[in-house]
């Protein structure tokens, strides 16, 4: 391996990163969205949700990745490769934030809600002040679980095209007829990119319990 | 949307794919639960030096991503002079890497394994294999039920990963036959409900195995 090699990996590593980054961004809200539409069991929207959960949650990435890249033209949505594995990832990665989500706000114990109701607390602000610092707080872990199995699943994108750390690591084997180093090189970053996710929510855990509040 | 009909027409391709998924996924199932439980041993070892190795698979395991690990088993294998064709590569990239899992899970379950109960069949004179077979896996097996199924559903999704290495899974045929025929919507949401249909049937499945266990308690 030469060092273009090592660098043409370390490149992979920023669209992994990238990748997982944008689509934890958009979909840790977007699952807070739908969890709230069960929550609040709103009609439609409520089984709307349902079926998406259950079916996105089933589907393997790649056969969504294809779904979304070579399929949603057909009926009039044509993407470029970037954008298409952008919203498979983020499809996906809401669907499992949403159960997250979901749980955290079903175990909220009812009597705080209560109590922010009889100091006349609005709803906005309910939600803001009482309800979403503790859910945080309560489904971080399971949230940092999940962004660490959404970096393992961000190869499924390659098939349409997309140069991360696993197809670049294929082309490095594919050149030199010894796949084994790059193999490695990747597991490495992958071990460092996941150990960088599960460090942090140890820290902001630690934070946490600094700051005095019951977990 | 005469693609659906194109499709149907076709339907033997994508069952072809469907039957070899299921196969794969029979296999890579009970192969990774089988070593799984065999791999629970080293983890739950009282000697430290066994349980750093146990740990150390299973935790190289949780870092890679399965379609890095299938290139690995299928690449990189015959660099040693290990070589399999794609099909029998895929089965044993599910097994080795869901096995695992599979035995992170049961190792917690066995943790949280009432004293008791071992203490009792040590005075029955149950010890080794005997202890671990009789006493210790059974329940650790009913109380890791619905966490097993959802590794079932993994597996499931992870034996789509095996059209990089050209396997003639659901996913491959898919392509194929949009490829072939430019059918791709009707194809792939074909291949989706059909992946949809089998997680539901393994969460069922699971689900009433769960009530079994539970009676059974």
């Amino acid at each position: 391996m030469t060092t273009y090699d090592y660098f043409s990996i370390a490149y992979g590593a920023l669209a992994t990163v990238s990748l997982s980054l944008i689509s934890i961004v958009l979909g840790v809200p977007l699952g807070l969205g739908l969890a709230l539409i069960r929550w609040s069991r709103l009609p439609v929207l409520n089984q709307l949700t349902i079926g998406y959960v259950s079916i996105v949650r089933t589907c393997p990435s790649v056969t969504l990745v294809l779904l979304i890249f070579y399929a949603l033209p057909v009926v009039g949505i044509s993407m470029e490769p970037l954008p298409a594995a952008i919203l498979t990832l983020t499809l996906s990665t809401a669907a499992f934030n949403t159960e997250i989500w979901r749980s955290a706000l079903a175990n909220f114990p009812r009597d705080q809600y209560d109590a922010a109701l009889t100091v006349g607390m609005r709803r906005g602000l309910r939600f803001r002040r009482i309800v979403l610092p503790q859910i945080v707080r309560s489904s971080l872990p399971a949230l940092v679980n999940e962004m660490t199995l959404q970096i393992k699943s961000t190869p499924a994108v390659a098939v349409i095209g997309i140069v991360e750390i696993t197809r670049a690591a294929i082309r490095v084997g594919a050149r030199t007829y010894d796949p084994l180093p790059p193999f490695v090189v990747a597991l490495v970053l992958y071990s460092l990119i996941v150990f960088v996710f599960v460090k942090t929510q140890r820290t902001i855990e630690r934070r946490y319990a600094q700051a005095g509040a019951p977990a | 949307m005469n693609e659906f009909a194109i499709v149907w027409q076709h339907r033997d391709l994508l069952l072809i794919g469907f039957e070899n998924t299921l196969i794969i996924v029979a296999l890579g199932a009970t192969g990774a639960l089988a070593l799984g439980i065999l791999l629970t041993i080293p983890l739950m070892s009282s000697r430290p030096g066994i349980v750093a190795l146990g740990a150390a698979y299973v935790d190289a395991m949780r870092c890679v991503p399965f379609l890095l690990f299938v290139y690995l088993i299928y690449f990189g294998f015959p660099t040693f002079g290990i070589q399999f064709d794609n099909w029998w590569a895929g089965v044993v990239a599910l097994i080795l890497y869901n096995a695992a899992y599979m035995a992170e899970l049961l190792r917690a379950a066995w943790k949280n394994l009432p004293k008791e109960a071992i203490e009792a069949g040590h005075a029955f004179g149950f010890t080794g294999w005997g202890l671990f077979r009789r006493i210790i896996i059974p329940p650790v097996l009913y109380s890791s039920l619905p966490l097993i199924g959802n590794q079932l559903v993994q597996i499931v999704k992870d034996s789509a990963f095996l059209t990089v290495i050209a396997v003639a899974e659901l996913t491959h045929e898919a392509t194929s036959l949009q490829t072939t025929y430019f059918v791709p919507f009707a194809s792939f949401v074909a291949a989706v409900f059909l992946y949809w249909m089998t997680c539901m049937t393994i969460e069922t499945g699971v689900a009433f195995a769960n009530r079994l266990a539970e009676d059974r308690r």
